[in-house]
């Protein structure tokens, strides 16, 4: 049986009277690629921002690597947060640093006591695996769209994370490019071993880094599948996204 | 039955909210871990950076009201307490408001589309999850950097602005430097100086706070900073004006 990384039950979140997440139940397995994929205003942006405890809901269950983070404390929370990475769907670089100092943000901030020499290796080493070893002393203005997703994926590997969760990893870029950062996703877990749970629309990235797809619709996980299985549904609400 | 105007309703709520994240900010500025590099940073910015724009203004001025007062005074034939009266002018008022209204206007500006374009790039999210507890990390040395470096700032226009009048004086007349300022200070007390000088760290902190608060809490993207540079100038010139009232009025308690 698979080992389970991220357990929902029962996740519910209202905006006033917009019910956004309704009883939402998902299961993310160690090493898999899961795909979140509903309308845009579905909800799939809370509900990973409930999982990483950015968003509280109101009501359900959230398990991480075992642990309920809707009952943790600040410091339980950072602990674990330093296993789950997230790539936000702006980057969300620091405008103000470097590369290097984005870079080493994480790694100074969840109080890892690193050399400056090992730091210096572990930021090489992600940007590395971006192939943007190059821009360590660039600011995040002087990249491009494309460069700038990539550093917030290197961000985002620094810490060497167990779970990496995805926001929209390829919206705003160009067909070329997303094709680029989907195989990147890709790449990624295979070569760290990482569960990654991915909210898209984008049904090229989809088909390329979805092991599984849960369909967030009118709040609930409506129908989890292969990409094919989806593909081949004929339901009214599933069959339009693969139109 | 009385029904509140929604604009007198909407301005109350937010005095509340201000009142609200101001007390946060005592109760977790003081605890540890204390970002100092940051706060450093910040001091730097807030008051090393403001200097040029402060010096030049409170230069102008000095030499500008030393030029308007001089027909009156010597009409009046009691131009010699020019020093006097200037030095009185600026270092109770005019110091203080034109300096705290410049530096809102850069910095409260400045701070409300920082934390403003930080929140809608989703920086703030991306800090919290990064182990750090954003709020003391931007707000609390923003806001505390304010508060030191418009003393400061004060301190320093004021004596430029001295320097200016110096020159407005000597302009028609020649008074030796020595002697300008000692009729500048032979006719300032303690009473007109300390709380002069005590209520620009309340400027400082209105500042701080309400371009922290604006910032944090912009909405309506792109849109929403500019909104947050905008209101945090408007907010904070209304709050130093209304603090220099209250601070006028206690001060005058403790005159002879």
């Amino acid at each position: 049986m698979q080992e389970t990384v991220i357990n929902i039950e029962g996740l519910s979140k209202s905006f006033g009277a917009n019910k956004v997440l309704d009883h939402f139940d998902l299961q993310l397995h160690r090493g898999e690629n899961l795909v979140v994929l509903g309308k845009s205003g579905s909800g799939k942006s809370v509900l990973i921002k409930c999982i990483i405890g950015l968003i509280e809901p109101d009501h359900g269950k959230i398990q991480v690597l075992g642990k309920n983070v809707l009952n943790l404390n600040h410091v339980q929370l950072d602990q674990v947060r330093v296993k789950v990475a997230f790539l936000f769907q702006s980057n969300a670089l620091y405008d103000s640093m470097t590369v290097r100092e984005n870079l080493e943000f994480p790694l100074r901030r969840h109080s890892i006591q690193l050399s400056a020499g090992d730091a210096d290796q572990m930021v090489r080493e992600a940007l590395q695996n971006v192939g943007l070893e190059h821009t360590i002393d660039m600011m995040p203005v002087d990249l491009s769209g494309g460069m700038r997703k990539r550093i917030a994926l290197a961000r985002t590997l620094i810490l060497k994370p167990e779970i990496i969760l995805y926001d929209e990893p390829t919206t705003g870029l160009d067909p070329i490019t997303s094709q680029e950062i989907s195989a990147l996703i890709n790449q990624i877990r295979d070569k760290y071993q990482t569960s990654a749970l991915v909210i898209s629309h984008d049904m090229r990235c989809v088909k390329t880094v979805a092991h599984r797809i849960a369909m967030l619709i009118d709040g609930k996980c409506y129908a989890v599948g292969s990409y094919e299985e989806l593909a081949a549904s004929t339901d009214s609400k599933i069959k339009p996204f693969f139109d | 039955m009385f029904s509140m105007p929604e604009s007198l309703r909407a301005f109350l709520h937010e005095t509340g909210e201000i009142a609200r994240f101001s007390l946060r900010f005592f109760r977790e500025g003081f605890q540890p871990r204390f970002e100092w590099e940051e706060f450093v940073r910040q001091c730097f910015l807030v008051g090393y950076r403001s200097l040029p724009l402060v010096g030049l203004t409170a230069f102008i001025i000095g030499l500008v009201l030393t030029m308007q007062l001089r027909p009156t005074m010597v009409y009046y034939g009691v131009e010699v307490q020019i020093p006097a009266m200037v030095g009185i002018a600026i270092v109770r008022e005019i110091g203080p408001i034109l300096t705290a209204l410049i530096f809102a206007g850069k910095i409260g500006s400045s701070i409300g589309a920082e934390l403003g374009s930080m929140k809608v790039t989703e920086q703030i999210d991306a800090m919290e999850v990064s182990g750090t507890n954003p709020f003391k990390y931007l707000v609390v040395t923003r806001t505390l950097a304010t508060m030191l470096m418009l003393p400061i700032l004060v301190l320093l226009a004021d004596a430029i602005s001295l320097a200016g009048s110096y020159l407005g004086v000597n302009m028609y007349e020649t008074l030796t430097y020595p002697l300008f300022f000692k009729k500048v200070f032979d006719n300032l007390t303690y009473i007109d100086i300390i709380p002069a000088f005590v209520k620009t760290f309340f400027f400082g902190f209105a500042v701080g706070i309400i371009g922290c608060y604006k910032g944090y809490y912009c909405e309506k993207g792109t849109e929403g900073v500019g909104l947050s540079a905008n209101s945090s100038v408007v907010a904070s010139s209304v709050a130093i004006f209304i603090l220099d009232l209250i601070a006028v009025q206690i001060s005058d308690l403790f005159q002879p």
